[in-house]
């Protein structure tokens, strides 16, 4: 039988309907939602299915929808939030930050907030500095938000589940640019359980943890590489929070060096999170090499689009970090 | 002959220059509509062809040394607030002679110097921009008055509600400009406000209020100069809704399924610039010819920016660190 191919969007309209189908509390709201289909198309036709009440206009109010998806969570419903793009997570910040994160430990435990902030992140559309962000970092520092970053549309849809079922907060990161990108993902509804770490690929000489789009130019250099001799791991976190620490550390004991990738700015990013995991454990041990970072530039991303490209790690410079890291022995 | 009654600044060149004006825009903005067609522009941009009245019409009025804080949907206010279509049509090609050397494309364009204090890509985010320069203008005895475009979705964003607060309790001299074109991207104004017109909010913060029909030169420019000679005074912010209609798509990929060809064609006809024309001729400013003429020089500035742009540089890549801290 042939296996069934759909792009990462389709897989996260699928998540989202089926969840739907089996489950009155769940619902959606953002811009443009309905009959546009949201900013990517990722709702198309959600609603001439399931109607204007649980496919849910909303005027451009991010801070009031964040806040509305919080208190419809706190009382029983499970909201889906769309944002239209992940920038706009920043007019949405206290009431993510300050209320749905915090509002389970202020209560002492009372009270829940099962609610998914869905938001398309990340460059290369030429969507300049307030349209291409990529702010997980931000959101991973926060206690009691959960971030999911998925590659695939097979990790989507299983990841898309899980985060709808999860009784917390979790912000659901696509990229833009994987939106059309496709794999395998079975028709039946399916959960990957948020802090699981994907080997991508297999590997005895470098590991390289890469998130998001990276986990794709990862596997490029990697494929590169292999033809120089070089066998190079590559592990997809999937979610940042929770950290999947454990597949990490094993598969730097095992190759001795690691490299790791995100879009994200530099400095701050998880990148240095992901270090500190290896350099406080047994895997320091096995460190053959000094670790490297590769991340965005610091600078809001560029509307030119070679100086757009510029901005984000490349494949190139991924193969030329791992060559430079295994020279030494 | 009708008699026009108009500021004083208003005198019949700059009428003819504000019929040029609005071609101009137009054409600007169908050029980049087709080269987006053609994917040869990167990036996404928002066209205000049918909107060219509330920018040309509203900047006319302020002077130099004024201020404009403008939107997404911000070319039109560009050139009205003596914008060079060069450097707009370079920046959108990305173009180191860009007005943001090919940094900030359509939703970032800025010309300080000028008193065009840039658009936005985040929708309500110049509204507290507005306010903050109307307090320097204050603060300083600047006497300048501050023009603050937005759009009617913008005006359900919290940043409007404290915005225009902040400003009415500080009488600061700044005029908010809402330019309701119907829609908030697909959002239907009448399905994302309960109120008849947007300007009725101004009650709430106890500033006054007015609805101009937005595709109306001689009431826009009167209106407008109304509201900027109280803020000069020192009698605080009015908030102006002009009522309007984007006659493309909110961007460049939009299937307009909100929307019906009707209602589209109903407001076609209702076209500012060509309504602006029958008011000039009526009044004797020009005649057919001189209008004709006028139109084709706009029409020949937009082909030479297009020139500009393609033979200009794009940004080395040393210029990708550059400009981040001051
Ligand atoms: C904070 C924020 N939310 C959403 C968007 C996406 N967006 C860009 S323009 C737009 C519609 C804005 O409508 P309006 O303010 O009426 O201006 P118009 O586009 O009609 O000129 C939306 C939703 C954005 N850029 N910023």
């Amino acid at each position: 039988m042939a296996v069934r191919e759909i792009t990462y969007l389709e897989a996260v309209r699928e998540a989202m309907s089926q969840e739907m189908r089996q489950n009155d509390d769940v619902f959606i709201l953002g811009e443009d939602i309905g009959v546009y289909g949201g900013a990517f198309g990722v709702t198309r036709g959600m609603i001439e299915e399931f109607g204007p009440e649980r496919v849910r206009n909303t005027p451009i109010s991010e801070a009031a929808i964040a806040g509305a998806a919080v208190g419809s969570a706190l009382t029983g419903m499970r909201p889906i939030l769309e944002l239209q793009f992940s920038d706009f997570i920043t007019i949405a910040m206290d009431q993510m930050v300050n209320q749905a994160a915090k509002t389970r430990y202020m209560f002492g435990g009372k009270g829940k907030v099962p609610m998914v902030l869905r938001t398309p992140a990340g460059s290369g559309t030429g969507a300049a500095a307030q349209h291409s962000q990529s702010l997980e970092a931000w959101m991973a520092h926060i206690p009691g938000l959960k971030v999911v970053q998925p590659s695939t549309a097979y990790d989507v849809k299983g990841l898309l589940k899980a985060a709808i079922d999860d009784d917390n907060p979790v912000i659901f990161y696509e990229h833009k640019l994987l939106y059309k990108t496709s794999s395998h993902v079975p028709e039946e509804a399916y959960s990957i359980e948020l802090g699981k770490a994907d080997i991508k690929r297999e590997g005895t000489d470098v590991t390289i943890v890469a998130t998001a789009i990276m986990v794709h130019k990862a596997l490029e250099a990697a494929s590169e590489l292999e033809k120089e001799g070089i066998s190079a791991e590559v592990i997809d976190p999937r979610t940042i929070v929770p950290l999947d620490k454990e597949t990490i550390i094993n598969s730097v004991k095992k190759t001795g060096r690691l490299i790791v990738v995100h879009e994200a700015v530099q400095r701050g990013g998880i990148g240095g999170e992901i270090v500190s995991v290896i350099a406080e454990s047994e895997a320091f041990d096995y460190l053959d090499s000094p670790i490297k970072r590769l991340g965005g530039k610091e600078v809001p991303i560029p509307y030119n689009p070679k100086l757009e490209k510029a901005a984000i790690p490349q494949v190139p410079d991924i193969i030329e970090a791992v060559k430079e890291t295994v020279k030494y022995k | 002959m009708q008699k026009l009654e108009l500021p004083k600044m208003i005198t019949e060149d700059k009428l003819k220059d504000l019929y040029k004006e609005m071609w101009m825009i137009r054409y600007f903005d169908e050029k980049v509509d087709q080269f987006f067609a053609k994917g040869m522009i990167h990036g996404t941009t928002h066209l205000c062809v049918g909107q060219e009245a509330s920018a040309a019409g509203s900047i006319a009025v302020i002077g130099r040394k004024d201020k404009i804080v403008s939107t997404h949907r911000g070319h039109g206010h560009c050139i009205s607030k003596e914008g060079d279509v060069n450097k707009m049509m370079a920046e959108l090609f990305g173009r180191e002679t860009g007005y943001c050397k090919g940094k900030g494309g359509s939703m970032h364009i800025a010309d300080v110097e000028k008193g065009n204090l840039g658009a936005n890509g985040i929708v309500g985010g110049g509204l507290p921009l507005a306010v903050g320069a109307a307090l320097t203008s204050k603060m300083k005895k600047e006497n300048y008055v501050v023009l603050c475009f937005f759009g009617d979705g913008a005006s359900n964003e919290g940043s409007f509600h404290e915005s225009v607060n902040l400003a009415a309790i500080w009488d600061l001299p700044v005029v908010f400009i809402c330019e309701n074109n119907q829609y908030g991207m697909s959002g239907p104004v009448k399905d994302m406000t309960r109120i008849e017109n947007i300007a009725d909010r101004a009650g709430a913060y106890g500033i006054p209020g007015k609805v101009v029909d937005g595709n109306d030169m001689i009431e826009i420019i009167n209106t407008v100069n109304e509201a900027v000679e109280n803020a000069r005074d020192g009698a605080g912010p009015t908030l102006i809704e002009m009522k309007t209609y984007r006659w493309k798509g909110h961007s460049k990929s939009d299937a307009k399924k909100y929307r019906t060809r009707e209602e589209e064609q109903e407001w076609r006809a209702k076209d500012g610039i060509k309504r602006f024309k029958e008011t000039l001729i009526n009044a004797e400013i020009f005649t057919e010819e001189e209008a004709k003429q006028l139109q084709d020089e706009a029409y020949q500035a937009i082909e030479e920016a297009v020139k500009f742009a393609e033979n200009s540089p794009e940004p080395s890549m040393d210029s990708l660190l550059e400009d981040v801290y001051a």
